[in-house]
């Protein structure tokens, strides 16, 4: 018997528990291909029109930062500039989720503990794990690629950026099956893993909006960090234009080292066990956890310190980036445009239509976190402690308000510290500090009632439909940020548009802060927590 | 005597299940009672609606004196729970969670809390996902105990204890008994059950099959005898009351509902008794017989 007996089973048992999950996520991603190309088309059809924007583009580090450096101006450059970073993040996700679903996830439920006392050898559960996720990414990289073929793009170009996606998920799932080795709960593991993505993610859009433009004047080549990223691999192999395929030798190389790493790992530490060992903890327990929101913050504050810290990462990158901005908005006049049209505001100051785009990033972020807060309770009543708490003294509505204040309230500091750390950054280099902390402080503030808003729903469909309500809220997170951030790239109408929470906020700075849409937000969102509270002391705990 | 639980008449459905289906309960103030059945019978989901968990779609509830659903935390002050499956938060040490049920409860009595960790052996300085189900169990019994409460619902507390572990449980519920406190006990262990209780309920696929103490439940089954005379025995199969009869001249052994023992006796003694020996039978046997039933349609189906 070798260490991979059984692998071809367990990749059976993988394909069949993820049959409708993976290719959901496939298909909702290759998704992307149609709509944008059907965007570019309408918008963008000449070359004139193409190399227009991208003129005003090059000048804008946030578009910049968002997408990514432009590599030239026909049909096909203008598709991948349009959506290939966003692309890379979800066969990222669907990766590192992946992964951690079929390793980490296992050992926590005690699943791969029955699996492994069968004949099975002891890294069949990863290479399972891996030859799924690596066999999902080939889909989804092919699905790109015959669909951009279909739309009349070069061929090459196309399996190029096809390849390129695939080739970043596969950098992710290496990563993510580090995590899972390091971690012992996969909520961990995905933690770690998510933040891999985002940081990469960050790291290429510094590299991007730090770029030199060529002389031709809209295209661009992107400065070193994105050199550093998964995601800058894909575009660095300028698809289209130019199709440097060795580039590809990167994601692949790093997924060697990466899955070597984890599986060296493997055979380092005991099954169930992670590689940090278990620390033990207090015999007593402090006063500030003896009440139901004592317990849901010692729930919450982990996940809450993650992102507090990714905030803060990106809020001081995006002032340290202010300065270049500002030298950059001073050279070309045609910027102007495009950065106000992206922040939906009519300022005439660039500075803060570029902050106003950002603010609507915090703004995602802030709502991201609450909504996956939200998820805590119904994940504590599914098979979890809270049948024991709520037959203590514990009112359910106490109990599920504990978790509502803890996740607002995490939104609210979220804000704060994207603001605040962006006001920080941007006043040290350029004078103001408090100054600008107040003011950006307060715009990140005003993206508060659309995250409350998809919070609210959260809770309503945890109250109305409990079993359903992780997949609805996070479906309704991912529409409301697909039709509102995205909206006007895919060429969506307004009246879909309108759809979105995100769609609404004032874009501030750049805009004055508009009371009646606010107001609005924060109604809707307090009527669907209301209901979601009124209901959930209504029904049976589902367990 | 007051009662501190009465269920009469339960009805409670899941979509097309009838999990609970006409379900009578009655619990004394200050006893210990027995709930049995086999998984999937509605034990557990009896508990849930006692605690205001489930809401009842029929049936009269009540629960020391107040109604489960709408007097549901009031009346959870009163009372401590022991889940069957006690789960528990992975990154909370054991001796936090103890803390915090009973804080949650009301406030929980410090020196017994030290005492019944000692009595359990358990380490309240690991976290939750290093402890084994044994241990989670403890947890759960410990914060249960621990807390100075009317009433005790315990479903399957001792599951995944050692019989160590399940003797000192015992102990529990006896002091929790002579200190007047009632207890709700649902459990398969047999054993168990007839040490503790003072009167068992059975349920069966929702609804209530036998309630009694176990000297009236022990009246509706069969004892096992066996007897040895000085005259050949004749005529006792045909005996009311007798069962499965094996008779080999002066020995003779068979089974007699309980109801007819006196009668049996009688007629037996005719042949000059020389020794008897009587098996009184145990819960487990009348356990068996309400499931033999179940046991008989399947083969026969």
């Amino acid at each position: 018997m070798s260490v991979f007996t059984g692998t071809g089973r367990l990749v059976r048992l993988a394909i069949r528990r993820d049959r409708i999950q993976l290719p959901l996520w496939i298909l909702g991603t290759a998704l992307f291909v149609p709509v944008v190309v059907a965007s570019v088309r309408d918008r963008f059809p000449t070359d004139a029109d193409r190399i227009e924007i991208l003129r005003s583009a090059v000048g804008s580090p946030a578009l910049l930062l968002l997408r990514t450096a432009p590599t030239g101006a026909s049909e096909g450059a203008m598709i991948m500039f349009s959506f290939a970073t966003y692309v890379a993040v979800l066969a990222g996700f669907m990766s590192t989720l992946a992964v951690v679903r079929h390793t980490r996830q296992n050992e926590e439920t005690g699943r791969s503990e029955m699996v492994g006392a069968t004949v099975v050898g002891r890294h069949a559960g990863l290479t399972a794990a891996l030859v799924v996720v690596a066999g999902a990414n080939l889909v989804l990289g092919a699905l790109i690629a015959l669909t951009l073929i279909g739309y009349d793009q070069p061929v090459a170009g196309s399996v190029g950026a096809g390849a390129g996606t695939a080739a970043a998920g596969l950098v992710f799932a290496g990563f993510a099956a580090i995590a899972a080795q390091i971690t012992q709960s996969s909520r961990a593991a995905n933690g770690i893993a998510a933040a891999v993505v985002g940081v990469a993610y960050l790291v290429r859009g510094v590299g991007d909006a730090l770029g030199q433009v060529q002389p031709d004047g809209y295209t661009m080549v992107s400065a070193w960090p994105t050199w550093l990223s998964p995601i800058g691999w894909l575009t660095e192999m300028r698809p289209y234009e130019g199709d440097r395929w060795w580039v590809l030798v990167l994601p692949l190389a790093a997924f060697a080292v990466t899955v070597a790493a984890a599986f060296a790992l493997t055979v380092r530490r005991d099954v169930g066990m992670g590689m940090l060992p278990a620390r033990r903890g207090a015999p007593d327990a402090a006063r500030a956890l003896l009440s139901p929101l004592g317990l849901a913050w010692r729930l919450q504050r982990g996940t809450l310190l993650g992102w507090g810290l990714a905030m803060a990462a990106f809020g001081a990158a995006i002032g340290s980036l202010s300065q270049t901005v500002d030298d950059a908005l001073a050279e070309n006049q045609g910027t102007a445009d495009t950065i106000t049209k992206l922040a939906g505001g009519g300022s005439a100051d660039l500075m803060d239509s570029f902050y106003a785009a950002m603010m609507a990033f915090y703004g995602a972020m802030a709502a991201a976190y609450v909504v996956q807060a939200l998820m805590r309770p119904r994940s504590e009543e599914a098979g979890g402690p809270a049948e024991a708490v709520l037959a203590t003294g514990t009112g359910r509505l106490n109990w599920l308000a504990s978790h509502v204040a803890v996740a607002v309230g995490g939104a609210v500091l979220l804000l704060v510290v994207g603001g605040a750390a962006t006001g920080l950054v941007a006043g040290l280099t350029g004078g103001d500090v408090a100054g600008q902390v107040v003011d950006l402080t307060g715009a990140a503030l005003v993206q508060l009632p659309a995250a409350l808003t998809l919070a609210g729903f959260a809770v309503a469909v945890f109250g109305l439909v409990p079993r359903f309500s992780v997949g609805l809220a996070w479906a309704a997170f991912a529409i409301s940020l697909i039709v509102g951030q995205l909206g006007e790239l895919l060429g969506l109408p307004q009246v879909v548009r309108d759809i979105s929470p995100f769609t609404h906020v004032p874009a501030v700075p750049a805009a004055s802060v508009a009371a009646i849409p606010l107001i609005a937000l924060t109604a809707v969102a307090l009527a669907l927590g209301g209901a979601g509270l009124a209901l959930f002391r209504r029904r049976d705990l589902a367990i | 005597m007051t009662s501190a639980i009465s269920v009469s008449g339960l009805v409670k459905t899941f979509g097309q299940t009838r999990a609970l289906d006409g379900l009578d309960l009655s619990v004394d103030t200050g006893e210990v009672h027995g709930f049995l059945g086999p998984n999937g019978a509605g034990k557990s989901t009896t508990i849930r609606v006692l605690l205001g968990l489930l809401r009842a779609d029929a049936g009269d509830v009540s629960l020391l004196g107040g109604h489960p659903w709408r007097d549901a935390v009031q009346l959870h002050r009163r009372l401590a729970y022991v889940p069957g499956d006690v789960n528990l938060w992975p990154n909370l040490t054991g001796g936090e969670a103890i803390d915090l049920f009973g804080a949650l409860r009301g406030g929980l009595d410090k020196r017994r809390r030290a005492d019944l960790i000692e009595r359990f052996q358990l380490d309240p300085s690991k976290k939750a996902r290093t402890y084994s189900k044994g241990n989670r169990q403890k947890v759960a019994v410990v914060a249960a105990f621990a807390s100075d409460v009317e009433l005790y619902i315990l479903d399957e507390p001792t599951s995944g204890l050692d019989p160590l572990m399940e003797a000192v449980f015992q102990e529990c519920v006896r002091e929790v008994k002579h200190a007047g406190r009632t207890v709700l006990l649902s459990s398969h262990i047999f054993s168990e059950v007839e040490a503790l209780c003072d009167r068992v309920s059975i349920i069966r696929q929702g609804k209530t099959v036998e309630s009694g103490t176990l000297t009236e439940l022990r009246h509706l089954t069969r004892t096992a005898i066996s007897v040895e005379t000085a005259k050949p025995i004749t005529g006792l199969a045909a005996e009311a009351g007798v069962h499965d009869a094996q008779v080999e001249g002066t020995r003779a052994k068979f089974d007699v509902d309980s109801r007819e023992l006196d009668h049996v006796l009688r007629f037996l003694t005719d042949f000059e008794v020389r020794t008897l020996t009587s098996a009184p039978p145990s819960l487990e046997e009348l356990f068996m017989r309400h499931y033999g039933d179940e046991l008989q349609e399947a083969t026969v189906s």
